[in-house]
């Protein structure tokens, strides 16, 4: 194990190395920008990440066919984190000090996330994270371009709430950090709006978890109290499959009991047999059948990317997408890739998202974004039964938990401050954990 | 016989199916049926949901198609040309499509053109109890049975005259008993006491629903029935829940037993620790996706003749790896363990490389879906049905193989004692590839079966070899019986043990018990006796 701090650059080497960086632009035009691609393509996660990697991948070329970034072309490095997480953390400093990378598009959970982090940090590296996740967090070098609890969760239940009329509910996920966090976001933010401890029911289950026979009685027995109730599932990744087999199989259709799942998306349902599910619900920030030119566009340019006419896009795929173009925007605004420069031009940055408006990266380091909710039809695509009337700016630190709901997150100067209590007035430095 | 039904008075009802005695006349009204679809195409659901009703009530004879392309999302309208459209087939980018007012074919057309006219759930209720209302006049006594069911609940006061109709010129009982207690439903909802005692002792859930709903009613006398009519039904249903808990049990048993059978017999009677058990189990379910792929439209057929294939798939792949691997490590288990472990990431990338890291859709045959209702109250997936039925097959097949052919006898013969087996004749070499093969087609016939259940994809094989494991050593290596009895038993202690614990508890008190219990009896349920005990 080599010391950590052999790796660390001190900063005044890092601010001569930018200085002698725009005093020489011709020089630094022959080398290509590097664009570190952490994804596993191999493992568990495997099934949701290679997706992303390829649009990465995607994203670069068509950049270089339109003549590159400041007169350079793009190059992807890409590396395989396996599905394991302290393998992201290595693989990770494998890009920033050996690959020397500009920025990094990658991680899926938030537990591989959570590894990279320090590493991110300690190294100084940009890195975009593409997925919904708890929150609770705000790093310097980290871009969350995926959504917040509150971009995604709570209008989810809102919509239950007021427009299905739900007033039991059972709160079922896998048995790890974001579904933990969701659900006790969820849980506080139901309590704060009058629902009785006794109509909330949670359930977790371990990772791949096939058996469900006996909570989707539970879940149908605890339907049947004479309340409208639904089923908000954080159920994560392949337990999806056999969990809405049970369903349909015990005969609980959406119109009955609706599920609104977070991690389910088109990528997800190719695996499984739709017709049992027309009805049930998603929440996500965008949806394949999302009907703008930008999105037809998109899919029609990832189907001749992948040359498979069957092939789907993703919530997370729209985000990388944002995020890819975000980081072009503001190496263009900076003049430069040095990542000093590039995380303090990046802030206000707007560019298109795919579903017909625009997403601005905001001082939290967390973007805006539509919530849209989704029915799965049986082609395995949703249609779009509700979308929020504006842009929601993801909030880093939820208001209902308590402990986060005094906490902000500004990176502008001069604060620069991932969680400024403002009862306190005081900086607790981006580590602080929440509890 | 509707004809007859047609002709009485009724609401809406009668208005829909005096219609579809005119047909003529409605075929020329074109002009009145692009308005109706027009007032359907409007961005309010409220607005939407009266068109639905205006289409009910036009007695168009194509409302019944429109309604039900409605319900499955496939009646679309041109982006440019305001033509509505029925999508005949919605996957891929261009979609044949036919005139929704003509009912002729329309030829191609691009999604990007297609405008959806979407509904949510509020509307696909209403949709379905329309339908459901449709329904109760087809001459199939089973439709008319499942559309009774389905108005249980969503009955409204227009609805009611028309019913009463229906179930005075119904002749079965048992539609009668339903549309019965859906009215009763309805009334209850309206506040009607008497209504509880047409109610009582239903184990249907929608009526549960209802009843509980009306515990919370305004009227004390009202509530205080609904109480004790539920208390009745409470306790009915405690023997179900009972019988509920026992067959969820069994099914996730004979899970496990098939999942454990062919490991049984490779670790088991061979003795080798083969950690690529799970992916020969995988090769087998994507054996299952192979063969829909190759008869598009059949699954059931197709998932029959994946039986015999997805065993010898496996079979052969089995022979493979005890060529190319185990036969070099014989006696050699941490080798053996370390190697096969090794084998069994390899097929995983091997999957995710060649065909691809998703899932794949296996999909279910129609009479793999849905449920077998034994009461009201109590009904059993059928699925899982079929892989318990599936699972005691296999045992038995092979409980028949190893105690009655040949190589059964043979087998047994090489695993007590080798050297002396090979004297008297039998080619030692081959029973181990014969048996290893058997091994890892037994695995295949699991792959095959778990196909039905949960997700076909890389990872499938990891998920269930510990549990494997598990089995095996608790019933007693080298016990058929012992295998068999563990699973089931296994399955029933974490269901019993996951209502209260919680699936991942449930899931650690199964493995402290076995640790204990293997602690106490080394050997598991059923330790082998006499010779072959020390081998």
């Amino acid at each position: 194990m080599i010391p950590s701090n052999v790796y660390r650059t001190p900063r005044w080497l890092a601010v001569s190395l930018l200085s002698a960086a725009v005093a020489t632009p011709v020089l630094a035009q022959e080398d290509p920008i590097k664009v570190g691609i952490l994804h596993s393509l191999s493992g568990t996660m495997a099934i949701s990440e290679t997706v992303l990697k390829d649009t990465v991948e995607m994203l670069i070329e068509q950049q270089n066919a339109e003549g590159g970034l400041l007169g350079r072309q793009l190059e992807a490095v890409v590396v395989d984190p396996a599905s394991d997480w302290p393998l992201f953390a290595e693989k990770a400093r494998e890009l920033l000090a050996q690959e020397e990378v500009d920025v990094i598009f990658g991680n899926w959970t938030s537990v591989s996330r959570k590894s990279v982090l320090p590493v991110v940090e300690e190294l100084n590296g940009l890195l975009f994270y593409p997925v919904q996740y708890e929150g609770e967090e705000s790093s310097e070098n980290v871009f969350y371009t995926g959504a917040a609890p509150n971009q995604q969760a709570i209008p989810a239940v809102n919509y239950l709430m007021n427009n299905v009329g739900v007033e039991r509910w059972v709160l079922a996920g896998t048995d790890y950090v974001y579904p933990r966090t969701t659900n006790k976001i969820l849980d506080a933010y139901l309590k704060s709006h009058g629902v009785a401890d006794e109509d909330i029911m949670i359930s977790y289950t371990p990772f791949g978890h096939s058996d469900w026979q006996n909570i989707v009685s539970d879940i149908k027995e605890f339907g049947s109290q004479g309340k409208k109730t639904a089923v908000v599932s954080t159920i994560n990744g392949d337990a999806n499959v056999p969990f809405y087999r049970e369903l349909g199989n015990q005969g609980i259709n959406a119109a009955d009991i609706p599920v609104v799942a977070f991690s389910v998306g088109e990528e997800e349902l190719t695996g499984i047999d739709t017709a049992p599910l027309v009805g049930h619900l998603a929440a996500w920030n965008y949806f394949m059948s999302v009907d703008t030119d930008e999105n037809y566009d998109f899919i029609d340019a990832w189907i001749e990317y992948t040359g498979d006419d069957m092939a789907v896009t993703n919530d997370p795929m729209e985000a990388h997408y944002i995020g890819f173009n975000m980081w072009t925007e503001a190496v263009k605004k900076a003049g430069t890739t040095d990542v000093d420069a590039v995380k303090d031009a990046i802030i206000g940055v707007t560019v298109p998202n795919l579903t017909g408006g625009y997403a601005a990266m905001m001082p939290n380091h967390h973007i805006t974004k539509p919530v849209l909710i989704g029915e799965i039809q049986d082609n395995g695509q949703f249609s779009i039964v509700w979308e929020t009337p504006s842009t929601v700016a993801g909030d880093a630190w939820s208001d209902y938990l308590e402990g986060s709901r005094d906490l902000i997150s500004d990176w502008r100067k001069p604060m620069e401050c991932g969680n400024y209590n403002v009862v306190e007035g005081s900086c607790g430095g981006s580590e602080a954990e929440v509890e | 016989m509707w004809m007859i039904r047609a002709f009485l008075p009724g609401v809406w009802l009668l208005c829909l199916l005096l219609g579809l005695a005119l047909m003529a006349q409605a075929q020329e009204e074109t002009g009145q049926g692009q308005a109706l679809l027009e007032s359907l195409d409007s961005p309010s659901y409220d607005a939407k949901a009266e068109a639905i009703e205006a289409i009910i009530v036009s007695g168009d004879e194509r409302s019944r198609r429109w309604l039900d392309e409605l319900l499955g999302g496939k009646l679309q309208r041109h982006k440019d040309t305001g033509r509505f459209v029925i999508v005949l087939e919605n996957r891929g980018r261009n979609w044949p499509v036919i005139d929704a007012l003509t009912l002729e074919d329309a030829g191609e057309m691009s999604r990007r053109d297609l405008d959806g006219i979407g509904i949510n759930n509020a509307l696909r209720g209403q949709l379905q109890s329309a339908l459901a209302m449709l329904d109760l006049y087809t001459d199939d006594v089973d439709d008319r049975r499942d559309a009774a069911r389905e108005l249980l609940g969503s009955v409204d006061a227009p609805m009611v005259e028309p019913l009463g109709e229906v179930i005075a010129n119904e002749d079965d009982a048992e539609v009668r008993r339903l549309l019965d207690q859906a009215l009763a439903i309805h009334r209850l909802d309206e506040g009607d006491i008497d209504a509880i005692a047409e109610l009582a002792g239903s184990l249907n859930s929608r009526v549960r629903a209802a009843l509980n709903s009306a515990t919370r009613s305004d009227d004390p006398l009202v509530a205080d029935a609904a109480s004790a009519a539920l208390a009745d039904i409470e306790q009915k249903l405690r023997l179900n829940s009972g019988l509920e808990t026992l067959y969820f049990g069994l099914s996730l048993g004979s899970v496990l037993v098939l999942a454990a059978i062919g490991l049984a017999i490779t670790f088991g009677v061979m003795g080798v620790i083969n950690m690529a058990h799970g992916e020969l189990i995988m090769l087998g379910a994507y054996t299952t996706w192979a063969m829909q792929q190759l008869l598009p439209g059949q699954p059931g057929l197709a998932l029959v003749l994946s039986i015999p294939a997805g065993f010898l798939v496996a079979a052969l792949a089995g022979i493979a790896i005890e060529r190319s691997v185990i036969q070099f490590l014989k006696g050699r288990p941490l080798e053996t363990l370390l190697a096969t472990f090794g084998v069994s990431l390899i097929l995983q990338q091997l999957v995710r490389t060649v065909i691809s890291p998703q899932n794949r859709t296996v999909v279910s045959p129609d009479w793999m879906s849905g449920s077998l209702m034994i009461n009201e109250g109590l009904s059993l997936t059928l699925n899982r049905l079929f892989v318990l039925g599936f699972a005691l097959v296999v045992f038995a097949c092979l409980m028949l193989v190893m105690r009655r052919t040949r190589l059964g006898l043979e087998v047994r013969a090489v695993t007590q004692n080798r050297a002396m087996a090979r004297s008297m004749g039998i080619r030692a070499t081959r029973v181990d590839i014969m048996t290893f093969a058997l091994g890892s087609g037994v695995a295949g016939l699991a792959g095959v079966a778990l196909s039905q259940l949960t997700n076909v994809g890389p990872n499938l094989g990891q998920n269930y070899i510990i549990d494997s494991f598990m089995v095996v050593v608790f019933g007693g290596v080298g016990n058929l019986w012992g295998t068999l009895v563990a699973g089931l038993s296994l399955g029933v202690i974490n269901q019993v043990l996951e209502p209260w614990a919680g699936a991942v508890l449930a899931k650690i008190i199964v493995l402290v018990f076995i640790i204990l219990f293997i602690q106490k009896r080394p050997r598991g349920l059923f330790p082998q006796k006499g010779r072959a005990a020390e081998g």
